[in-house]
C-alpha cells in the first residue's frame, strides 16, 4: 500500500486494465481539436517517450489510441491532443474538468531523439501530426545543445486549424529553431506561406547529409515528403514516420493494427524509414 | 549588364547554365522591385515577364466577388514566377501581388522568345527547365488539390 | 531397455478418465451434436461419438456411422481446443460510476476456471495449441488468462490412424504423429478380434497417471503396427502445400491476379478464422446496463475479414474483398513466420471444409505458384 505522496513509475507491468486519470484541463486547439490535460489521482509520475502513445478509455464507450503530444522532461500531467472524428473521440470533446477517463500505456516506439544527438533535426509536421511530434521537440529544446540546427517545417489545411499558436510564437522567436510554416488553402487574414508542407523544404536551411527527419502526418503526405527528402540528400536510415492503423489491445494481441508482418501498436508507431519502406504505399495492406 | 549576370548565374533556377546562354539572356533582364502591396500583375494583362524571385513574398492569387481575393500559393526567394509569356495567347491567369518586400529579375517575355526562336538550342534548355518547375508546381497544387488534412467521416 | 509404450484395453479407457475426473479435471473430448463432432465436457467414455466417422471434402462435412466401435475414429470438426485456453467471450472488466469517475474492477474469476484434461487432441491440434503458446505466452506482452488456463491443462492426445478429406498436415510437418508437448498419446487399434490402446507416456504427470490404470507393456509387433498405421495416414493424404519459400513467395506476389480471381468466390464469411485453431484477432466490446451506471468489457474473438477490422477514421484500409482474403492467407502462411517463427497453419484442413464456397487454402496457393504471372524475385 503507497504513501499518498509517494511517486509511482506509471504502468510497469501492461494489461488490458485501464488507470484512472482525471481531466484537469481542456484547451480547444481548433474547431474540432483540443488538448486535454490529465492528472493522476493517485499521483502517478507519468514516465514516456516522445512518440509514443495511450490507449484513453472513455467510460461505456470504448478506447481509442492518442499520441501523447506533452514534454518528456515533465513528469507530472499528461497531454493529448484529440481530433474529434468518432464516436470516443467526439465523447472525449463534451467531457468537463474533474471528470476521469481510463488510461492504458504508454506504448509503441519512439522518435530518435537521443539516438540524433550531433545531426541537422528536421520536423515536418502535417494537420494533426504536430501533435505527436510536440514531445519530440519539446526534448530537443530541453537539451538543445546537443543537437546542431533544428529547423519545424508544419503544414495544415487553414489558418484555422493550426495548433499550438501561442507556442508557435514563442518558437517562432527563438534564435536556436527555424519554424516555417505553410497552409494549403488561405484565408483574407492569412500572410504567410500558401503551398503545401513539401514546398516548405526549399526554404529550410539543413545540412542533408547530417540531418535527422521525424515527420507525422496523413499517410500521403508522409510519402510525398520522405520522396523529396531523399531527393535532397537526406539518407533514408536517418527518415522517421509515424503510422497509424485499428488497434483493439495496444498488445500486439488483437491482431488489428497489422501492416504486413509488422504490429504497429509494439513494432511502431514510430519506423525508421527502412523498415517500411517497401510496404508504404502498397494498397490495401 | 556584368552584374545582372552575376545575379542571374546566382539563381536556382540558372544554376550550372552555360556562359554564353546566360549572356543571352542577360540582355533581356533587369532588376526589379516591388513594394509590399504592389502588384506584379493582375489576371488578364498581357504575360510579357518572367521573374526570378531574389527575395520577398508573392502571392499568387484569383478574384472572386462573392469571396474576394484567395491566394493559391506563395513563391519566395529563389523560385520563379510566370510562364504564361511562353504559351499564346501570352495572358496572365492569376493575380500576383507582394506580401513583403520582393526584389527579383524580370526578364521580358517577348526579348526571350525571340532569342529562343533564333538559337534553339537554348530555347530547348530554358525549356526544360520550365517543364521541370511546371512539374514540381503541379505535383504540389495536386497535393494541395487532395486536402489531405480534413476530416473524413 | 525400458519402453515407455503401454497397452491399455477398450475396457480400461474409462479408467483413464476416471482418474482424470479424482485429479479434478474437467475432462473436454470429442462428443456428437446436431450432426457434428466437436467438443464438450464429458464424464465418462460412452458419451464420445463411438463408431462414428466423418467425411470432409470441400464446403462438406458428413457423418457416418463405421462398422466398428472405434473411440476416435474420425479426424477434426468445427471445434478446436482454442475455445478452451482462448475463450471467445471474456470478460476483461466492470466499472461502475461515482460520481465524476468510476471504479474498475478486473475480472479475476477468470483465472478460477476449472482445469482442463484433454481427450482426443490431434497432431496438428496440438501443433495448434504450440502456436497459441508462442502468441500469448512468448510475446513481449503475455496474456495472463491464456497462460494460466494454459499451465493447468492435461493433454491425452490421439494418433490418427486414418487421413481426413481435407487434411494435409504431412505438407506442414505437423502430423499424423504427435510428437511432443503432450502427457499422454493414444493410438487406437480396433478391429474383428481387438480394440486397445497404444498408449505412450510424455511427461512425469502422464507416467504417474498411466500407472495407476489397468495396463500391460507393448510388445515390438503391436508397437511396429502403430507405427505403421500412422505411416499410412501419412500417405493418405489427399492434398498438399508446398512450403518451399512460401514465405518471400506470398510477399513478392501481393499483386497476382490470382486474388482477384478468389475475391469473385470469397464472402468474406469468416468462417475460416472461426474455425481455424490458429487464428487470434480479438476486439473488444463495451457493454452498458440501462441505467448506464454499470459498464463491462468484453473481450471477444474476432476476423480479419470484416470491414471494421481496418477501420481507421476515414474507412477502412481493407475494404476490398479481395484484400480481406489475401490478408488471411498471407498472415496465415508468410507474415506470421516473420512473427512467431513457425507457420501460422497446421494442415488441420478445417477452413477448406467450414468454407460455405469449398474455397481450399492448398489449391489456391497451389494455382498461384503454377501461374504465369507468378513473381519469384531474386
Amino acid at each position: 500500500m503507497q504513501q499518498q505522496n509517494e511517486r509511482l513509475m506509471f504502468l510497469s507491468s501492461p494489461s488490458m486494465i485501464p488507470q484512472l486519470f482525471s481531466i484537469q484541463n481542456i484547451k480547444n486547439e481548433t474547431r474540432d481539436t483540443f488538448t486535454l490535460e490529465l492528472v493522476s489521482p493517485d499521483k502517478l509520475n507519468i514516465s514516456f517517450h516522445a512518440g509514443q502513445f495511450m490507449m484513453l478509455y472513455v467510460f461505456g464507450i470504448g478506447e481509442v489510441p492518442i499520441s501523447i503530444s506533452g514534454n518528456p522532461t515533465k513528469t507530472t500531467k499528461l497531454l493529448h491532443t484529440i481530433r474529434a472524428v468518432g464516436t470516443v473521440t467526439k465523447q472525449l470533446k463534451t467531457m468537463k474538468r474533474g471528470d476521469v477517463i481510463g488510461v492504458r500505456g504508454p506504448f509503441g516506439s519512439h522518435w530518435p531523439v537521443d539516438e540524433s544527438q550531433g545531426k541537422d533535426i528536421l520536423i515536418v509536421a502535417g494537420g494533426i501530426g504536430l501533435a505527436p511530434l510536440r514531445p519530440a521537440l519539446l526534448y530537443i529544446l530541453a537539451y538543445r545543445q546537443r543537437y546542431r540546427k533544428v529547423t519545424l517545417l508544419y503544414g495544415t489545411r487553414t489558418a484555422d486549424d493550426l495548433l499550438f499558436l501561442s507556442e508557435i510564437e514563442q518558437w517562432r522567436a527563438r534564435l536556436d529553431l527555424d519554424v516555417y510554416i505553410t497552409v494549403d488553402r488561405s484565408s483574407k487574414e492569412w500572410r504567410g506561406n500558401v503551398g503545401v508542407v513539401t514546398t516548405l523544404i526549399s526554404k529550410a536551411t539543413f545540412e542533408p547529409s547530417k540531418t535527422v527527419a521525424m515527420i507525422c502526418g496523413p499517410e500521403i503526405m508522409m510519402r510525398f515528403v520522405s520522396v523529396e527528402l531523399q531527393r535532397c540528400g537526406v539518407l533514408v536510415e536517418n527518415i522517421f514516420v509515424s503510422l497509424e492503423r485499428n488497434m483493439k489491445c495496444a498488445i500486439g494481441l488483437c491482431g488489428h493494427c497489422q501492416y504486413g508482418n509488422i504490429f504497429v501498436c509494439k513494432d511502431g508507431p514510430v519506423f525508421a524509414f527502412p523498415k517500411i519502406q517497401h510496404l508504404f504505399g502498397k494498397r490495401e495492406l | 549588364m556584368e552584374t545582372l549576370k552575376i545575379i542571374l548565374a546566382e539563381h536556382p533556377f540558372f544554376k550550372d547554365f552555360e556562359a554564353k546562354h546566360l549572356d543571352l539572356i542577360a540582355g533581356c533582364a533587369s532588376n526589379v522591385k516591388f513594394n509590399p502591396e504592389k502588384f506584379l500583375f493582375r489576371e488578364g494583362e498581357e504575360a510579357n515577364k518572367f521573374y526570378l524571385i531574389r527575395s520577398g513574398k508573392v502571392a499568387v492569387e484569383m478574384y472572386g466577388t462573392e469571396r474576394g481575393s484567395i491566394t493559391i500559393q506563395t513563391i519566395g526567394r529563389g523560385e520563379i514566377l510566370g510562364w504564361s509569356w511562353l504559351i499564346p495567347p501570352y495572358l496572365w491567369h492569376f493575380d500576383a501581388h507582394a506580401i513583403e518586400l520582393t526584389r527579383a529579375i524580370a526578364l521580358d517575355g517577348k526579348c526571350l522568345r525571340k532569342k529562343c526562336e533564333k538559337d534553339s538550342t537554348l530555347g530547348y534548355k530554358l525549356m526544360k527547365r520550365i517543364a521541370y518547375i511546371m512539374e514540381n508546381r503541379l505535383q504540389a497544387t495536386r497535393l494541395q488539390l487532395l486536402d489531405m488534412y480534413a476530416a473524413t467521416e | 531397455m525400458m519402453n515407455n509404450k503401454l497397452i491399455i484395453e477398450r475396457k480400461n479407457f474409462e479408467a483413464l478418465l476416471s482418474a482424470l475426473c479424482q485429479r479434478g479435471f474437467t475432462i473436454i473430448a470429442p462428443v456428437l451434436r446436431e450432426n457434428a463432432i466437436v467438443y464438450d465436457e464429458v464424464t465418462s467414455s460412452n458419451e464420445l461419438p463411438i463408431g462414428w466417422t466423418d467425411e470432409q471434402t470441400p464446403a462438406t462435412y458428413r457423418l457416418k456411422k463405421r462398422n466398428d466401435n472405434a473411440v476416435f475414429g474420425y479426424v477434426v470438426g468445427p471445434h478446436s481446443w482454442k475455445k478452451y485456453l482462448f475463450p471467445p467471450h471474456l470478460k476483461l472488466f466492470s466499472a461502475e460510476k461515482n460520481g465524476k469517475g468510476f471504479v474498475i474492477e478486473e475480472n479475476h474469476q477468470q483465472f478460477t476456471i476449472p482445469k482442463y484434461a484433454f481427450v482426443g487432441v490431434r497432431a496438428c491440434e496440438l501443433n495448434a495449441i504450440q502456436i497459441q503458446d508462442n502468441v500469448f505466452c512468448n510475446g513481449q506482452y503475455v496474456d495472463a488468462n491464456y497462460k494460466s488456463q494454459r499451465e493447468k491443462i492435461f493433454i491425452v492426445a490421439v494418433n490418427c490412424v486414418q487421413s481426413g478429406g481435407n487434411c494435409f498436415c504431412t505438407s506442414m510437418k505437423t502430423g499424423p504423429k504427435v510428437e511432443n508437448n503432450f502427457d499422454i498419446a493414444l493410438t487406437e487399434i480396433v478391429n474383428e478380434k481387438e480394440h486397445y490402446f497404444i498408449a505412450e507416456v510424455g511427461s512425469e504427470k502422464g507416467k504417474v497417471l498411466l500407472s495407476e490404470i489397468p495396463h500391460r507393456e507393448a510388445e515390438q509387433k503391436e508397437m511396429e503396427k502403430a507405427n505403421q498405421l500412422v505411416e499410412q495416414t501419412a500417405n493418405q493424404m489427399k492434398r498438399s502445400l508446398d512450403t518451399t519459400n512460401i514465405k518471400q513467395f506470398l510477399y513478392d506476389n501481393f499483386d497476382n491476379p490470382h486474388w482477384d480471381e478468389v475475391a469473385l468466390r470469397c464472402l468474406n464469411c469468416a468462417n475460416c478464422t472461426m474455425a481455424c485453431p490458429t487464428c487470434f484477432c480479438t476486439t473488444v466490446e463495451d457493454v452498458t446496463d440501462l441505467t448506464g451506471e454499470h459498464t463491462e468489457r468484453w473481450r471477444k474473438w474476432d476476423s480479419c475479414f470484416t470491414m471494421e477490422f481496418s477501420y481507421i477514421h476515414g474507412g477502412s484500409i481493407r475494404a476490398s474483398a479481395k484484400s480481406r482474403y489475401r490478408q488471411w492467407l498471407t498472415h496465415k502462411l508468410s507474415s506470421w513466420i516473420d512473427q512467431f517463427g513457425t507457420s501460422g497453419c497446421v494442415g488441420c484442413g478445417r477452413c477448406i471444409t467450414w468454407c460455405p464456397v469449398g474455397i481450399d487454402i492448398t489449391e489456391e496457393v497451389k494455382a498461384m505458384q503454377h501461374s504465369k504471372f507468378s513473381t519469384t524475385k531474386k
